[in-house]
């Protein structure tokens, strides 16, 4: 067969190339079109994450309680962290809580595909369902800590005020950034096997810059300038003050904590997305 | 070429090569850092394997093809390629619809349900939750799991975990189908009964291309063999020629083996 014969019978018959990537638009709605692949891959992930424990999903409730517990025995009256944080208490369980979503979300979405071989090399699907079912997993269990957050910000004295009307805008920005960033390392993941043996040291990095436990402008308040509004303006310090800044009314943040919020939440999730995307041909060897 | 005949795929020039890791080394940060920095993998003995070597072919409806060859021939890859499932190095295929491999390579998820797996397995094919659910009664009598279906799909035998994994993907109608039951773990008895399904799949399917274990079924089933050799197409054409010549070159092997012997 020649060339030219064969342009003439794919167009004759419509056919179409099997290892060829559909363009973007298309291949998000083949991912849309398998919504329920992916809630039903974030419930499959859940189950098996609990089910060989005694408490089963009650864990899912524990474990947020245990960690803000932890920290605050160690950061609050061991080492005396809260000085000059009101309510440190509800403080830094907002700030492992929402901390904690963001690690828990890209961990798991790094080793997305990778886990699920099996299920690459029997059917074909667009990719990006899974590390998407990694955060839709990771939602449901932070809605869970976000409860019991809430629980912790009204008992230890927090007024509810019309800033709680902005919690929903905070969640969906800090949602699309972390969706972003997982889906960046999703990629790293799915070609590198060491992502993994990395990610933790990243990640604990991450949260020592962030402000989960201190106050950045406390902490920084002798360093240069420069220094403290990187901190300030790294992405996880960012989310955490938006959250305390809602839910509190003894933290209040500059205009441009909100301009960040939007603008790291937009960056990440649109280059993760077109990223992960024109990685798609390599997930498949 | 006839001009009668409706082409469902077109295989052009098509090379697959994939890498196979032939041990892993430690995994420490260190080395995953400079692994990450400069892209290579030391740690990692990959050999890069040619499968297929420039294959071209065209099937058309209503053909049902029967793939013959010795292991590493190259069958499995072709498939693979054809359904989409592994990129090709060179050259490409063309299908009028997206072709479904029913492989039998065990659980989709072995931590949930074999329930789980059925509806993992639906929704991967692009079903919709009322079509998985209109088929799960069927594929649990198929696979004849009824009283394990609720248990985590790692607790079952290999043979059960192929027989589920084959009852999800036959259960559904296929333009085109891609058989490969080399790898086929089940018992005689279910052996016999996902014969019988693969002639009732190929009499609907549009196209069908089988990899079988048996010869027989092959002659039984197929109006046409292409008989691959080393990653290359060897003969194509009318099953009983292709096979009779297959036979006798495997013959002709053993005796000049054992001649030399």
């Amino acid at each position: 067969m020649n060339e030219k014969s064969i342009t003439s019978i794919i167009d004759e018959f419509g056919l179409v190339s099997a290892s060829k990537i559909p363009p973007l638009g298309k291949y998000l709605r083949e991912t849309w079109r398998r919504w329920d692949f992916i809630l039903e891959l974030a419930r499959a992930r859940s189950t098996a994450e609990y089910s060989d424990s005694l408490l089963g999903r009650i864990w899912q409730l524990l474990t947020p309680l245990l960690n803000a517990a932890i920290y605050f025995f160690i950061f609050g009256i061991l080492l005396g962290t809260k000085k000059g944080i009101e309510n440190y208490t509800a403080f830094l369980v907002a700030g492992v809580f929402v901390f904690n979503f963001m690690q828990a979300t890209i961990t798991i979405a790094a080793s997305a595909l990778p886990k699920n071989e099996r299920l690459i090399q029997a059917i074909h699907f667009p990719k990006l369902v899974l590390p998407l079912a990694a955060v839709v997993q990771q939602i449901q269990q932070y809605f869970v800590s976000l409860v019991v957050l809430v629980a912790v910000v009204l008992f230890t004295g927090e007024p509810i005020t019309v800033m709680w009307l902005a919690m929903p805008f905070v969640l969906i920005l800090q949602i699309l950034f972390t969706t972003g960033l997982g889906l960046i390392l999703a990629r790293w993941g799915a070609s590198s096997r060491d992502i993994n043996q990395l990610l933790p040291f990243f990640t604990r990095s991450w949260r020592y810059v962030s402000g989960v436990f201190f106050s950045i402008t406390i902490f920084t308040a002798t360093f240069s300038v420069w220094v403290s509004t990187a901190l300030q303006l790294n992405p996880g310090a960012v989310y955490i003050d938006l959250v305390r800044d809602s839910l509190m009314t003894s933290q209040t943040n500059e205009p441009i904590i909100w301009i960040m919020g939007v603008v790291w939440a937009l960056l990440f999730f649109v280059v993760g997305l077109v990223y992960f995307y024109r990685g798609e041909k390599k997930y498949v060897n | 070429m006839s001009t009668d005949k409706i082409p469902t795929v077109l295989v052009d020039d098509l090379h697959v090569r994939y890498r196979v890791i032939l041990g892993a080394g430690t995994g420490s940060a260190a080395g995953a850092m400079r692994s990450l920095l400069s892209g290579k993998s030391p740690g990692q003995l990959v050999k890069s394997v040619h499968a297929v070597k420039g294959v071209s072919l065209t099937a058309y409806e209503g053909d049902t093809i029967g793939l013959v060859g010795r292991n590493g021939s190259g069958k499995s890859s072709l498939l693979n390629a054809i359904a989409g499932l592994l990129q090709p190095s060179q050259g490409d295929v063309y299908t009028a619809s997206r072709a479904t491999l029913l492989g039998v390579k065990g659980a989709l998820n072995k931590s949930v349900s074999g329930n789980r797996n059925i509806t993992i397995g639906g929704l991967a094919m692009g079903m919709s939750r009322a079509e998985v659910e209109a088929m799960r009664a069927d594929v649990i009598e198929f696979a004849d799991l009824a009283e394990f279906i609720d248990m985590p799909m790692g607790t079952y035998s290999t043979g059960m975990q192929a027989r589920l994994r084959f009852s999800i993907a036959a259960a559904r109608q296929h333009e085109i189908l891609l058989v490969d039951e080399t790898l086929s773990t089940g018992d005689t008895e279910f052996r016999a009964r996902s014969q019988a399904k693969i002639r009732e799949l190929a009499d609907s399917a549009g196209t069908v291309f089988l990899v079988a274990h048996s010869q027989t079924m092959i002659r039984e089933v197929c109006n046409r063999a292409i008989w691959l050799d080393k990653g290359v197409i060897k003969l194509d054409g009318k099953t009983d020629e292709v096979l009779d010549a297959y036979d006798a070159d495997i013959q002709e092997k053993k005796v000049a083996k054992e001649a030399g012997n």
